[in-house]
């Protein structure tokens, strides 16, 4: 036992760092059990007052850009409206149907920290459990997708962004609805990779990239980007498709958090289908 | 000894405020990323205790990988570099070692050496830090040259650093 107690001594320094080694490796391999700690991410009170004050006196060198997005959306949207007044004389009227109710709930809430160079790539956003965030919820831009909300405290939360090789979106070709797995592989913020196409759909370069809806994330048909460049490889049976992402992650200011109103009942159900 | 404490204790904080409000929001592309929080280990006194060294580095990687969301990455990368420092300094030392009092800073030591020094610690960070991040899926050669291009960015931030820190010897 002495022996045993001097050894330590005597090599107290390497033990001490292979123990400390092996808790951050621990951590790594781990993130799954730990991502959901509030206190152990940027969502945690500290960092995210810290993030707010400073973003607070950037975000006045992007009032411009900013107030040039919103009246961008604005029109898109009013365009929106047009299309369906349009329309609307030649429908019936819809009786009232639980069909018809409102299936995601939309805030807006301010990008306070961003990063695109990492490779694991997050967003800290003003918004937290106080206003009605939870894990799990989609995150949009006027432009695209954006990302999932991971943790939430209760004035912040945090947010994995597309570019984060650890968040893999299912996504659809808009034009022939073959759909697939879409995940970033740590080059260019511009870019994602597509896989899982089969080989007898026939995208296109150029064709549009949404989300599929399969998932109680993100509404059906959100914009993801358009097809770059179209890749297989001699007897693959799948597409390698590069895809431009339409949201500029570099500048990214206002987001908006989707909530799907009945995700609970959806994954109940869902969960019992697993079970069997 | 002691009245060391709150001079570093300031570094800690300006080092780490540092990093994650500036320096993590610099994008120029994808392959720079500089990490200059090191330079709170790399300038810590000859005197620390080794363990000591072990156990700062532990803590200013994680609190990195708390604001960063990368939990363990930075800590062990951190702790790597810890480690190797007695090392690094011994191969490095002047010829009748270092002299009690002094710390591994350009005005005790020189420039020409705490650039030596300094670029072997932080080249050792950035290392493994890069191939622990990359770990399964990135190619060797797109590793080693976002460590590289990162390394030589981090150093020039540190000698900026210095800089500021000329006009008064005391701090850094």
């Amino acid at each position: 036992m002495r022996n045993f107690i001097r050894f330590i001594i005597r090599n107290h320094f390497l033990l001490l760092f292979l123990l400390l080694e092996i808790v951050s490796f621990y951590f790594i391999f781990n993130y799954n059990q730990y991502h959901r700690k509030v206190y152990l991410s940027s969502s945690n009170q500290v960092s995210g007052y810290l993030y707010e004050r400073f973003s607070s006196v950037i975000q006045y060198f992007e009032l411009k850009r900013t107030n040039e997005e919103l009246a961008r959306e604005n029109a898109e949207l009013r365009n929106q409206l047009d299309k369906n007044s349009f329309y609307a004389p030649m429908l019936p009227e819809i009786e009232v149907d639980t069909v018809a109710a409102q299936q995601y709930r939309y805030s807006a809430a301010r990008v306070i920290n961003n990063s695109v160079n990492k490779h694991f790539n997050y967003l800290t956003l003003n918004k937290g459990r106080k206003d009605g965030i939870a894990p799990d919820m989609g995150v949009i831009s006027s432009r695209g997708l954006v990302g999932v909300v991971l943790n939430t405290s209760e004035n912040y939360s945090t947010v994995i962004s597309v570019l984060n090789t650890r968040l893999r979106i299912s996504a659809r070709l808009r034009e022939t609805g073959f759909f697939g797995s879409l995940y970033w592989d740590a080059g260019s913020y511009r870019y994602a990779t597509l896989s899982g196409i089969p080989a007898h759909a026939t995208p296109l370069v150029g064709d549009a990239v949404v989300s599929s809806g399969y998932s109680s994330i993100f509404p059906e048909n959100v914009l993801i980007g358009t097809i770059d460049k179209v890749t297989i490889d001699q007897g693959e049976g799948f597409y390698e498709i590069r895809v431009l992402l339409s949201v500029d992650f570099k500048n990214l200011e206002y987001v908006h958090i989707v909530e799907k109103l009945e995700a609970q009942e959806r994954l109940e159900l869902e969960k019992l289908s697993e079970d069997d | 000894m002691i009245n060391l404490l709150p001079r570093y204790l300031f570094n800690f904080v300006i080092l780490i405020l540092l990093q994650v409000l500036l320096l993590n929001n610099l994008q120029f592309s994808g392959y720079v990323n500089p990490y200059l929080y090191i330079l709170f280990i790399i300038t810590l006194p000859f005197s620390t205790p080794k363990w000591l060294l072990l156990v700062l580095g532990f803590i200013t990687g994680l609190i990195i990988d708390i604001f960063m969301n990368t939990l363990g990455l930075h800590a062990s990368a951190t702790v790597f570099m810890a480690f190797l420092r007695p090392f690094i300094l011994s191969s490095f030392s002047p010829r009748d070692g270092y002299e009690v009092g002094t710390r591994p800073v350009p005005s005790d030591y020189g420039f020409g050496w705490f650039f030596k020094y300094m670029g072997i610690m932080v080249a050792t960070h950035h290392l493994f830090y890069f191939f622990v991040e990359a770990f399964d899926k990135e190619l060797f050669m797109a590793t080693l040259s976002k460590s590289i291009v990162s390394t030589l960015v981090t150093v020039l931030f540190v000698l900026i650093a210095m800089l500021f820190a000329k006009r008064d010897s005391n701090t850094l």
